[in-house]
């Protein structure tokens, strides 16, 4: 019997894709499983696992409240799930001008205002940033023009909470609790220094949610809090930082970085 | 500086294999012996090895090939939960089922679900994986099948699918990812068929550390310019991209073949000139594309980057903000959509280029295949525009650019920007732009990126906006099916309408297509056609938050 055109070329492919995948879904993926058995691959292929985790994926080094546990070295902040979940891996994916704080969630400006704070406080340290109030959420302003857009401001107000500045071009800052139609959102730099102390890294989270590094910058500025709750000198904390630092792949690729997990585990076994 | 060094060497990698590996692609496809592994596909599958195809029953062979394969990914993805390795998660609902069969079978890779706690380990080796290496290799044949008819001489036939087909997938995409693969384990990335290991924290907590074949679908991710990644986080997932070096690799391996295609286009018309001048229109955009991108990152720009004191909310430390901006703009340059860093939270003009590259109808250099015969139709209109000029009948590669061939180079140019932006207004009028995450100029953004992102087949997001509602995967997954097989079939009819002529002699009026005043005239057509049908939907989304 003969099939017509249409039908035998699909029959056709039809085979094609079961041969294909027996050949490339199979047996190429399951004989890369079988040889990640092999001793010296075995290790990687099955997760990079030590004692306490994986060397590969970062973790959280806070209490069952989520508040940092000061002999730790801490990671940086985690969009995955709680925190450092590996089912539930995430990015913040919240943009460059998130600024106003709503009832459902805080603005991506004044989380990190927030963190920069309360790390400020932790390592004893100045947490202040730019475009950041001293409460520690983010400076914006909302300015009303009599003409919307233009004209003389009428009337100022503080989205993120209590006004942080008395006046605004010469009208009183009323205290205020989110964004109301009409005004022009304004973000307020303020004087804090364009280099902040806490580190960049530290107040932002990263791609994956399991970023396992920081930045050595951010490692040198707990030493001092690590040595203080061990007990230690804060050169061999400094050694012990230098040792964990991978620099960049052949010198040019990427940035260098700290894994959090070994060091953590460094200090621990003394 | 390190940043720039890591693009440099990028780009003397990529040249540096631009003749042999391209040499390797020309000898794979358009050798004359088959071999034994190749016979006996040939007779399983029950085709004539020798049997040439015109242009339609090649289409309806890509065509039928590429239903069974949506047809057969949308059933398993709806019985895995009755199958082995599915780590007890259900089946794929409806929606996501068939937006995601659409989307690994258009070579787009569009994720609208969540890999580590929706698919189980069998669905990706077997299912997605398998769509990694054949949507690549569909998309590589029909570009050949395109230059076929640039070569041939007033004959009716373009090839043999099934023949491109298994040639491109066993001699070239299979033989590279068993090398990858081993260079990837070697890194750190895990190959098991776990199903997770629960470890006790440093501070007592538990976590789960997830397993699965990474490492083999990581492979195939990045050479086939797929982008879906086996987690959700894509290659910003330590399991996915351990270490800075492996970021190079990824990016280099996602761009490798593209830019090698020219190459073979180059060696099939019998001038190689022809290919450098093709490779040197998808370098200056590419190189222009992504020093802006590096550039605006580096900047940082915008509010919440000033407080920060630099754009790093969303990149990985071991990456840095440079090579995480580089490999933003190499997977949008290519159909790729992989992602190591999370464009959403980009500045808003380092945000802004990705969408813009993937405007530019994602040919410089473009995903495998679909980069090269998009270009080549750019090519087309360029030698028109320049006929117009000067009031000659166009020609190019010594075919007559005539009638027919200028209407079915219009009518591809103008499917994917249709799909762009009637789908955007579609999400605002139907109200549907509500799932996005961030407000304002960056919310149009998201909806815009989308509906880019699905249109040139590239998959990667402005990862805020929620799209797993049944709205969002419908209109999608019909903005991926049609952006992927329209172009294609009009590429095939064009195809047949080129082989079936006979060459022309070149004159004095004909105009020289390998030099860089050509060169420059493909740049110019390319950016001039994307600014006058994007401008305006960019200047309400990225660049009103840029400026404002």
């Amino acid at each position: 019997m003969r099939l017509p055109m249409w039908l035998s070329q699909h029959v056709a492919a039809l085979r094609a894709l079961l041969v294909l995948t027996v050949l490339l879904g199979l047996a190429y993926p399951l004989a890369f499983v079988a040889i990640g058995k092999l001793p010296g691959l075995s290790g990687k292929a099955g997760g990079s696992l030590v004692a306490h985790g994986s060397t590969l994926i970062g973790q959280a080094f806070t209490d069952s409240d989520g508040n940092p546990i000061p002999k730790y070295f801490q990671s940086r902040p985690s969009a995955a799930g709680k925190g450092y979940d590996p089912t539930a891996t995430s990015a913040s994916n919240l943009g460059p001008e998130d600024v106003v704080d709503t009832a459902d969630r805080k603005s991506l400006l004044t989380q990190v205002c927030a963190r920069s704070q309360a790390i400020g406080k932790l390592e004893g340290v100045d947490g202040s940033r730019p475009y950041c109030t001293a409460g520690g959420v983010g400076a914006v302003l909302e300015v009303f023009h009599r003409d919307g857009l233009t004209g003389p401001v009428t009337r100022v107000i503080s989205v993120n909470g209590p006004a942080f500045m008395p006046t605004y071009d010469g009208v009183t800052v009323e205290s205020g609790t989110g964004e109301i139609p009409g005004g022009v959102i304004t973000p307020i730099r303020g004087d804090a220094p364009a280099h902040p102390v806490v580190p960049s890294d530290a107040v932002t989270a990263g791609a994956s949610g399991l970023d396992p590094d920081i930045s050595p910058a951010y490692a040198e500025l707990q030493a001092p809090r690590i040595a203080r709750e061990r007990g230690i000198s804060e050169k061999s904390v400094q050694e012990l930082i230098e040792k964990y630092t991978v620099g960049r792949a052949l010198g040019f690729m990427g940035e260098p970085g700290v894994n959090v997990l070994e060091l953590n585990m460094a200090l621990d076994k003394g | 500086m390190a940043g720039w060094l890591f693009v440099i060497t990028l780009v003397i990698a990529l040249v540096a294999v631009y003749r042999p590996f391209g040499d390797y692609l020309y000898r794979a496809i358009s050798g004359n012996r088959d071999l034994r592994g190749e016979r006996l596909i040939y007779r399983l599958v029950g085709v004539d090895a020798r049997a040439e195809q015109t242009w339609g029953v090649y289409a309806r062979s890509v065509l039928a090939f590429s239903a069974i394969s949506i047809l057969f990914l949308y059933l398993f993805l709806r019985v895995q939960d009755k199958l082995w390795l599915s780590l007890g998660f259900s089946a794929v609902p409806t929606h996501i089922a068939w937006n995601t069969a659409v989307s690994f079978v258009t070579n787009t890779n569009w994720q609208a679900y969540s890999g580590e706690s929706t698919m189980g380990h069998l669905v990706q080796m077997a299912g997605l994986a398998v769509q990694n290496f054949v949507s690549a290799a569909v998309g590589i044949a029909v570009a050949v099948a395109l230059v076929r008819g640039f070569a041939a001489r007033r004959t009716a036939t373009l090839g043999n699918f099934w023949v491109d087909l298994t040639r491109i997938t066993l001699r070239v995409l299979l033989p590279a990812c068993v090398l990858i693969t081993l260079v990837f384990m070697i890194a750190g990335m895990v190959q098991n068929l776990s199903g997770g290991t629960d470890v006790t924290t440093l501070t007592g907590a538990t976590q789960h550390i997830t397993g699965g074949p990474v490492a083999s679908q990581e492979a195939i991710k990045e050479l086939g310019t797929n982008g879906g990644g086996f987690y959700n986080v894509n290659s910003a997932h330590p399991f996915e991209n351990p270490t800075a070096w492996t970021n190079w690799l990824e990016i280099f391996l996602l761009l490798v073949i593209p830019f090698s295609l020219p190459r073979v286009f180059g060696r099939m018309v019998g001038q190689n000139r022809q290919g450098y001048a093709i490779v040197a229109v998808m370098a200056i955009l590419a190189i222009a594309s992504v020093a802006l991108t590096v550039g605006f990152e580096l900047h940082g720009a915008g509010t919440v980057p000033q407080a920060v004191g630099a754009a790093v909310e969303g990149k990985e430390v071991r990456f840095g903000v440079p090579d995480s901006a580089t490999f933003a703009a190499a997977t949008t340059l290519t159909s790729t959509g992989a992602v190591d860093s999370f464009h959403d939270s980009y500045t808003a003009l380092g945000g802004m280029m990705p969408i813009v590259d993937m405007m530019l109808g994602e040919v410089a250099p473009g995903g495998t295949g679909s980069g090269l015969y998009g270009l080549l139709v750019l090519a087309v209109i360029t030698v028109f525009v320049a006929g117009l000029m000067v009031g000659r009948t166009p020609e190019y590669l010594g075919k007559k650019i005539g009638a027919r061939e200028m209407k079915l180079a219009s009518l591809y140019f103008l499917v994917t920007p249709t799909l762009v932006l009637a789908g955007t207004a579609a999400a605002f009028a139907t109200g549907n732009n509500r799932t996005a995450l961030n407000v304002g100029p960056h919310g149009l953004s998201e909806v815009l990126y989308a509906f880019t992102s699905a249109g040139n087949n590239n998959g990667s997001a402005f990862a805020g906006i929620t799209v797993n509602t049944p709205w969002w995967d419908t209109a999608l997954g019909l903005v991926m099916l049609l952006g992927r097989f329209l172009p294609i079939v009009l590429v095939l009819a064009l195809a047949g309408s080129l082989a079936r002529q006979r060459p022309v002699p070149e004159s004095e009026g004909t105009l020289p297509t390998h030099q860089p005043l050509f060169v420059g005239m493909v740049a110019g057509v390319t950016v001039v056609l994307v600014a006058l049908t994007f401008l305006p939907a960019l200047a309400l989304g990225p660049l009103a938050e840029g400026l404002s």
